[in-house]
Formats: C-alpha cells, structure tokens, sequence
C-alpha cells in the first residue's frame, strides 16, 4: 500500500511566489523516503500541504489512500509531524505539551500519559516533563517535538530538518532512533540539508529544486549514476606538466595539487604508474568531493 | 464526535490551566479596577447623588460593572490567547490534528468564559462589600452573564483570528468596547436620557446585556429583559457561523 501519493502538485503563496510547480510523487509503506532539496526548494510547502497547514492551489494528495480533499480529518489521524520551526508555546511544560497533543487526536488522558511517558524515555527527556519548555536546550526542543510527532502513534512520520543544529553525537542517537521506528514498520518521510543523513537513513531518495522533482530513485540507483570520481592528489615537488592519459582528464590547481576525474572503469594502479614515469611522486590523496553531493549539485543546477 | 469532545475538553483544560498560570495578568487587575471604580463612583461621588430606581448609586452601577468585567475580560481572554498561540505558532499542534472547528472555537470561548466568569465572581463579592448586593431573579443573572460571556468570547476569537500583530490585540477593546460600555447605561439610567439619545442608546447591543444583568439583581429595567436574551442569542449564532467560517477559510492561520 502506498502511505503517501502525491500527484501534479502546485502551490502559489498569495506573494506570487510559485512554491511548487506539479511535483508527483509515491512513497510506500514502510519505506524510509528522503526528500533533498537546496534551501527554498519547496520541502516546507509540500509538508505543509500534507498537513494542511498550507492549502494547495491544485494537485492531489493521498494518505494512505484517504484524499485530503475527501476527508482530510481521517488522513491527518495517520500522520505525525516534526516540523522545522519550533512550534510549540514555550511557556508550557514538556509533559503537557505532549499529553495535549494526544488529547487532540482523541487518545483520553491516561493513554496519553503512558504514550508521552514512553516517547519521553525513549528520547531521553523524561527528567525534563516538568520543565517549561522554554528551558530546554535546542537539542532537546528538537526531540520534544519527535515525541509530539509520535504520541498518537501515527502511521506516517514526517520529518522537516530533524536534525538542523543537533550535535553529531546527538544526531547519531537520533538516527538510531528513527531507524528503529522505521523497522518497527513506520513510514518515515524525512527532509534534509545532509546527504549524509539521506546516505545513511534512507532507502529511498527523491531531489527537489525550484518546486519540481529532479529525481525520485532509489539510494543504489542515484549512486550508480555516478559513474566518474574527482580525486585531488598533492605532490611531493611542483609539477607544470602532465602528459595526458585516456580517459582520464587532469587539472594543476597549483604547484603541487593535481585535481583528476576519471571512470571507475579505470584502475588507480593505472594512474600512479602513468604519473611516476613522468617523475611524479604522488604524497597523498583525497575523495574530491561526497560523492552524493556531487550529483546533488549536478542535479539541482541543471 | 468522541474523539472531538476529547480535544474539545483538552484545548479548555489548557486554556484553563493558562489563566491560573497567569493570575496576576489574569484575576487580579480587573478586581482592583473595580474596587477603584466602586470606591470613587460609588463612594465619593455617589454619595452626592441621588437615587435612581429606588436604588442608592452605588448599588446601581453595581451590576454594570460586574457586567463590564465580564465583557472585558472574556474578550481579552480569547483574543489574547489565541493570538499569542498563533505568534508562537502552537496553533498548528491543533491545525495538523484532525480536531473539528467547532471544537477549536469552544474550546478557546470555554477559556474566554472561565477567566469572564471567574472576574464576574470576585467582582461580585467585591460588590456585595460594598454595596450590600442582592439577588432578586437568580436565573437572569446567570442566563445573562452566561450568554454575555459566551457572545464576547467568541467576538474576541474572531479578533485573535484577524489579529497579525500585538497591537491589533487591543484596539477593538479600547476604540470599540470600552466606549459602547460606558454607553451601555453601566453608570446610568437610560430613562434619564432625552427622547433622541435613548432611541439611539438602543442600537448598542451592551444596553441589553447591562439592563437584562441589573434586572436579575435589583428587579429593574429600562428594557424588556427577553429581548435581551433574544439578543444575545442572535449574537452567539452569528458570531459562532462567523468563528466557524473564517477557521474552515483558513483566515490568518493557513496560508
Ligand atoms: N508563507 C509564505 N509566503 C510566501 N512565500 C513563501 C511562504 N513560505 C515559503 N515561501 C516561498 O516558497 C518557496 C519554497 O519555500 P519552502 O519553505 O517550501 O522551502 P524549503 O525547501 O523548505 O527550504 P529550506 O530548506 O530553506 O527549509 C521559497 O521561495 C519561499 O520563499
Ligand atoms: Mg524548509
């Protein structure tokens, strides 16, 4: 069954900005979808829409089958949402903010309170439920509004940015623990800055720029669309010469940094060997560049 | 329909919750301003004049100002409260879930009637205080002060609906419902008013909700005490159908 299906969507804000230009788009259930997308890209505005926090200006949406044209009470039920802002009244205390949550999608007061208690321990804040939230720390408002996402046990979980301005360690954990959620059978849809994060968590990875779909592939697939490798060497003296090899294609960035791009076709073996017996002693050598966000940029600029 | 009920109870909670949280911002000032105006209208001034409906002054603007309380501070309540949750933006906790608008309006009008009613009581003790009030039609007061609570907490919902900035929190309170109030025959008698005047007092619908409130204390009226109920339950459908209409239009939430 599909979680979300999304169809010839478009969005203009009352300013005249055309957000979304009719993007389409399916993610299964159980799938871990990644959405990628440059800042301004339309991410927010397609979230939003689902949520009905903006309206749409035409295009179709889908949870889990329901419409929201047709019913969009009965598909908010089965979404849960982390957004990018904090959203939340600072004033209120963790606890409440949490329960409340569950009080407004029909859980009565106990059951909420054994769901907030769970995702509170799960996420590490259970000590803080009597704290006004205005007191957390940015990482822990970040995981407030998880728990929030999460009370009412939705079937979909939708994710703005989760993890702007969380440390690495705490990222980690974060990572760990939507991973889990996801195995537990929970379909996630997740936006980021970070193709690492979109390497690491999902299996499903679809790139948006100025309100359209560039691509919505599998992470195997986008990778394999990679199909040449920038590598930087740097050199033990200057070089101002290099004699051309097939395939391969070099640059002098300066004196002793050499850039060359070649397919993976070709062996590195080869290249040294080339390089040495023009007295080229090659001291060390780096990865250009994620490979990812290579194709990331490739894609978004074209 | 149970599940709304459920959000319904949890949104009035939380606006409960708020105006206990508060209580300096909330109960404590309008019943300082009332004592301020039983003690200076009631006690220095009034003393000098002479009695209205066979009512010493003091005792007359009694009810008034009770009413007066009530208007403002359910008014303020709603707007207040709803403006500040679209500031912080905690209104979407509520627009993403699948709870109805019905549900949103009265659960934030139950907030604006809880702190109305609560600053009706306290305002109401203060007045027996001083002016020795007494109960002459129990049911009025109540169907009085409940409805006028109802109306001007869903007139303050539409307010915090239209509201973009903090100043657009104050300015229906003090250019629109503070001058019909001190027009609503709080400090006198309509009677007393030329021909002319009192037709024209008649358009502002707080001469109802005054009188009819008076009535239940004192047993006196200048107008029918059933056109005032019917009055005011025109009001609260309009202004509900108006609340519902502008959430389901997404005036000033969804964009
Ligand atoms: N409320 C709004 N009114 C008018 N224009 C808006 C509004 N919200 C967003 N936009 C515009 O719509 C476009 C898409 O914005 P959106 O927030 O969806 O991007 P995004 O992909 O989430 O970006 P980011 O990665 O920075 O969060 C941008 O050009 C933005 O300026
Ligand atoms: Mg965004």
């Amino acid at each position: 069954m599909d979680a979300l299906t999304i169809g010839g969507l478009t969005k203009q804000y009352r300013s005249g900005v055309q957000a979304l230009n009719g993007i389409s788009l399916c993610v299964k259930e159980g799938d871990f979808y990644g959405l990628l997308g440059p800042n301004g890209a339309g991410k927010t505005t397609t979230i939003g829409i689902i949520t009905s926090l903006i309206t749409k200006t035409s295009g179709t949406v889908k949870i889990f089958g329901i419409d929201i044209d047709d019913d969009f009470p009965a598909a908010k039920k089965l979404i849960g949402v982390v957004p990018q802002e904090y959203n939340f009244s600072i004033f209120e205390k963790v606890i409440d903010i949490v329960c409340q949550q569950a009080g407004y999608y029909g859980m009565s007061r106990a059951e909420a309170l054994v769901s907030a208690e769970k995702y509170l321990r799960r996420l590490g804040l259970w000590d803080k439920r009597q704290v006004a939230a205005r007191e957390l720390s940015g990482g822990m408002k970040r995981r407030l509004m998880i728990a929030r996402g999460l009370v009412h046990e939705p079937r979909l979980l939708i994710l703005d940015e989760p993890t702007a301005g969380v440390d690495v360690e705490l990222r980690r954990g974060m990572w760990d623990f939507l991973e889990k959620l996801n195995g537990d059978g929970r379909t996630i849809i997740l936006t980021t800055h970070y193709l690492e994060e979109a390497e690491q968590l999902c299996e499903r990875i679809a790139i948006i720029a100025h309100g359209e779909i560039v691509i919505d592939t599998g992470k195997r697939e986008l990778l394999r669309r990679l199909d040449t490798e920038t590598f930087v060497l740097d050199t033990r003296a200057p070089v101002h010469t290099i004699r051309p090899l097939d395939l391969v294609s070099f640059t002098i960035v300066d004196e002793t940094t050499i850039e060359l791009t070649m397919p993976h076709t070709l062996s590195l073996n080869t290249i040294f060997a080339h390089l040495a017996e023009h007295g080229i002693i090659v001291e060390s050598m780096r990865n250009k560049t994620n490979r990812l966000e290579e194709l990331f940029m490739e894609l978004v600029e074209a | 329909m149970k599940d709304a009920l459920i959000a319904l109870s949890c949104i009035s909670r939380k606006e409960t919750t708020r105006i206990f949280r508060i209580w300096i911002q909330t109960l404590v000032p309008p019943v300082i301003t009332m004592t301020l105006y039983f003690i200076i209208f009631g006690r220095l001034i009034g003393s000098q004049l002479r009695d209205i409906g066979g009512y010493n002054y003091m005792a007359f603007i009694a009810p008034g100002l009770i009413m007066m309380s009530i208007i403002t501070n359910s008014y303020t309540n709603t707007v207040s409260s709803f403006f500040s949750a679209k500031f912080q933006r905690n209104v979407e906790e509520l627009l993403v879930s699948p709870t109805p608008d019905w549900a949103i309006v009265l659960g934030y009008v139950s907030g604006g009637m809880v702190r109305g009613l609560c600053v009706g009581v306290l305002v109401t003790v203060v007045s027996i205080f001083f002016a020795g009030l007494s109960v002459y039609n129990l049911f009025f007061i109540v169907i009085f002060g409940l409805l006028t609570s109802f109306v001007f907490s869903l007139a303050g919902m539409i307010n915090g609906i239209f509201a973009k900035k903090f100043d657009d929190v104050s300015i229906i309170p003090t250019f629109v419902i503070t001058p019909l109030t001190y027009l609503g025959g709080v400090f006198y008698s309509i009677s007393l008013l030329p021909d002319f005047w009192r037709t024209v007092s008649k358009i502002n619908p707080i001469i109802y909700m005054v009188d009819g409130f008076r009535y239940g204390f004192l047993g006196i009226h200048d107008i029918s005490v059933y056109g005032g109920v019917s009055i005011l339950v025109v009001f609260a459908v309009i202004l509900f159908g108006a609340n519902l209409y502008l959430l389901k239009k997404g005036v000033g939430i969804r964009s």
